[in-house]
């Protein structure tokens, strides 16, 4: 097979609710092995692009194929293919570890041996095994997390979606899950990665897409985002992101009026659709 | 299919399992039904204005003074001309029977064939009472105000003859003084022996009323919890059949849902005296066909609901009106005629009113068939709407 095939490619998405576009004509693509980052700020319509690229949200406009099949037309196929570390943790909190794998693993169609075969190896790479009998409402959000990203990788997915898998982590595990990610890249898993942490995109991703208000203002290497701000030395990759995005608070721009913006770029920054 | 049916069972076995790791629910599963007996067993009373009630007459004999009790009663009209009854005519205490388990009649009297023979040999004569036990408080009812009337009657028929006596001085031979001052007795017959309770009036509304909510309230609510969590998420992005999601969640709120029919039962049994007459598979069938037409609505709410609490809310909407349209406390017949007519719109109708034909009644399944079919009609359409409708929902 081709290195450079293509497992994602994303033309013109677009996911209006309502008026509003929370994701307006997006194209991308992610070649096999390859961490592509989405970092942009909160409600910028990152996970809006996760869930419709893993099937869970019908995209209002556009077309994305993972691994190769049409995420609309084969969605039952595309399943098959991927794994998702969603926003929420998917477990159940009255149920133990083992007790979510099986469940998970069974609607995936693996048998109770391959499960347990699985989760061993899983379980001890993120350090618990000693906890696999306990209810998981009874972790800590860390623990609760690594179990999440074991259940996603039963099915050994190609392609594996991480919607900001560290929030809210105590460093200890963000490292750890960091490492694992990495790890996990060697063997060849594709990933688009979300994250609002400029230094957890700048170390994990091969490219990075700065997203905006439902729009992709830049995607390019990190060295390559750098050079779009000439006009600062050494810049990090903060810089290129607020430079980019602007500095208005999210949450509350999107009920106002347009913001002016001090772009340097012409380009995406000005058509911002909101 | 093989495969869905598995990844259905999958889903129920973990909905299941977390329900009973779940205390704080158990707890509220067990006790809910428990206190809905206690309570409605001591709220609800039982006094209630007589008008039009229906009743069976029998007149066996069909002499001048049968036809004239016949007329009172038809013509009893205690309140501004509203009449007491509606009467309507049977041929013998069986088919009055009958009628009362078809629910075609409330109530009824028999005057036997030689009713009027005895009077007239001054014996006492005879009536029957026949009372619905599967509505005690319109049979209470009926009951007390058909016997005032035949005693007032009875009264009416010995002061003639005594009069009768006084004017002609007649020597009467072989006459008992009864038969002079009570010349007709009343005599009640029930369906079933013994007395009935208002628990046993209660007892299968109750436990139609669980089941539905379980199916209903129940879906609806573990559907959206499961979206709020994000669990749900877990489950849609399997390469798994939408269909066995849905259907793997409604079965294990079924189960819920017959478990605690069940416990409602059994607490009416051991707890409050209620006897089944019918019999106990037809009851069961009863409750899985209550269930099966529920849940295609079930689905439905949960489709359209992203939040547990406006699943909670919107059911709460539904519910409560259905609740006391369709007769789970107290019975349809004393309802206003309009709303006589949307009970017979509502599901849960059919449901309580064959669990009562067949718990109190001790029906049999022919007696219930258009029960039975009209549940399995409107489980069947609201199924085939609700599950593509699901499928479209979920992914919106
Ligand atoms: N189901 C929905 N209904 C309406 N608006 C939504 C829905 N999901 C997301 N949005 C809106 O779309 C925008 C993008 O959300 P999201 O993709 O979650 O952003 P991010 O993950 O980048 O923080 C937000 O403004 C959010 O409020
Ligand atoms: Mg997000």
């Amino acid at each position: 097979m081709n290195k450079e095939e293509n497992v994602i490619e994303v033309k013109n998405l677009t996911k209006n609710f309502g008026k509003f576009c929370a994701v307006c004509e997006v194209n991308f693509s992610v070649k096999k092995g390859e961490i592509l980052g989405l970092l942009g700020p909160n409600g910028a319509g990152k996970s809006t692009i996760i869930r419709i690229l893993t099937t869970l949200t019908r995209p209002t406009k556009g077309r994305a194929k993972v691994a190769n099949l049409d995420i609309e037309k084969k969605s039952d196929e595309v399943r098959k293919h991927i794994g998702l570390v969603a926003e929420k943790i998917i477990l159940y909190n009255h149920l133990t570890a083992d007790e979510n794998l099986q469940f998970f693993g069974h609607l995936n169609g693996l048998s109770s041996e391959t499960i347990k075969e699985r989760s061993d190896r899983w379980l001890k790479r993120l350090s618990m095994e000693e906890w696999r009998d306990h209810q998981s409402g009874t972790y800590s959000t860390g623990m609760k997390q690594r179990i999440n990203i074991a259940r996603a990788l039963l099915t050994e997915p190609e392609i594996l979606f991480l919607d900001e898998p560290t929030l809210g982590l105590d460093p200890q595990t963000t490292w750890l899950i960091r490492d694992f990610i990495r790890e996990l890249n060697k063997k060849g898993t594709a990933m688009i990665l979300t994250t609002h942490d400029m230094h957890e995109a700048e170390i994990l991703s091969d490219r990075v897409a700065i997203v905006d208000h439902g729009k992709i203002v830049a995607l390019d290497t990190v060295e390559n985002l750098k050079k779009l701000v000439p006009n600062i030395e050494n810049p990090t990759l903060e810089d290129v992101f607020l430079e980019l995005t602007g500095k208005d608070i999210r949450d509350t721009a999107k009920k106002s009026a347009p913001v002016e913006r001090r772009g340097h770029f012409g380009g995406p920054t000005n058509n911002r659709v909101r | 299919m093989k495969k869905i049916l598995s990844d259905l069972w999958q889903i129920a076995k973990k909905d299941l399992l977390e329900f009973r790791r779940d205390r704080i629910r158990l707890v509220t599963f067990i006790i809910m039904p428990i206190f809905m007996m206690i309570l409605t067993g001591f709220i609800f009373p039982s006094q209630n204005s007589i008008k039009n009630i229906s009743i069976g007459i029998a007149n066996q004999d069909n002499q001048t003074v049968s036809n004239q009790l016949q007329t009172t009663i038809e013509n009893l009209a205690p309140a501004n001309n509203q009449k007491a009854f509606k009467a309507k005519t049977y041929s013998d205490l069986g088919a009055i029977k009958n009628g009362i388990k078809n629910q075609e009649v409330n109530g009824g009297l028999v005057i036997p064939s030689d009713f009027s023979a005895k009077l007239n040999t001054n014996q006492q004569a005879e009536v029957i009472i026949v009372e619905d036990q599967s509505n005690p408080q319109i049979s209470a009812l009926a009951t007390q105000t058909l016997s005032q009337v035949v005693n007032a009657f009875s009264q009416q028929v010995g002061m003639q003859k005594v009069n009768q006596i006084l004017t002609t001085r007649v020597q009467v031979q072989g006459a008992s003084a009864q038969s002079f001052i009570q010349p007709i007795i009343t005599k009640l017959e029930g369906l079933i022996p013994g007395e009935t309770n208002y628990f046993e009036f209660v007892a299968p509304g109750i436990m139609a009323m669980v089941v539905m909510t379980a199916v209903l309230t129940g879906l609806a609510a573990s559907v959206a919890r499961e979206k709020e969590q994000g669990t749900l998420d877990g489950i849609m992005i399997a390469p798994i059949s939408r269909l066995s999601i849905i259907l793997g969640k409604a079965t294990s709120q079924s189960i819920r849902g017959l478990i605690q029919g069940i416990i409602v039962m059994l607490l009416a049994i051991f707890l409050f005296g209620v006897t089944i007459h019918g019999n106990i598979f037809l009851v069961f069938l009863l409750l899985v066909l209550g269930i099966f037409s529920f849940v295609g609505l079930g689905i439905l709410v949960s489709a359209a609901v992203t939040e547990q609490e406006t699943a909670t809310q919107l059911l709460f909407m539904f519910q409560f009106p259905m609740l006391f349209l369709s007769g789970v406390f107290f019975p349809i017949q004393q309802m206003p005629s309009i709303m006589q007519k949307i009970a017979y719109l509502l599901p849960l109708t059919y449901a309580i009113q064959a669990l009562r034909k067949v718990m109190i009644l001790g029906a049999g399944i022919m007696a219930v068939r258009t029960e039975l079919i009209i549940l399995l009609v409107f489980g069947a359409v609201t199924l085939i709407i609700a599950v593509p409708l699901f499928r479209r929902m979920v992914t919106r």
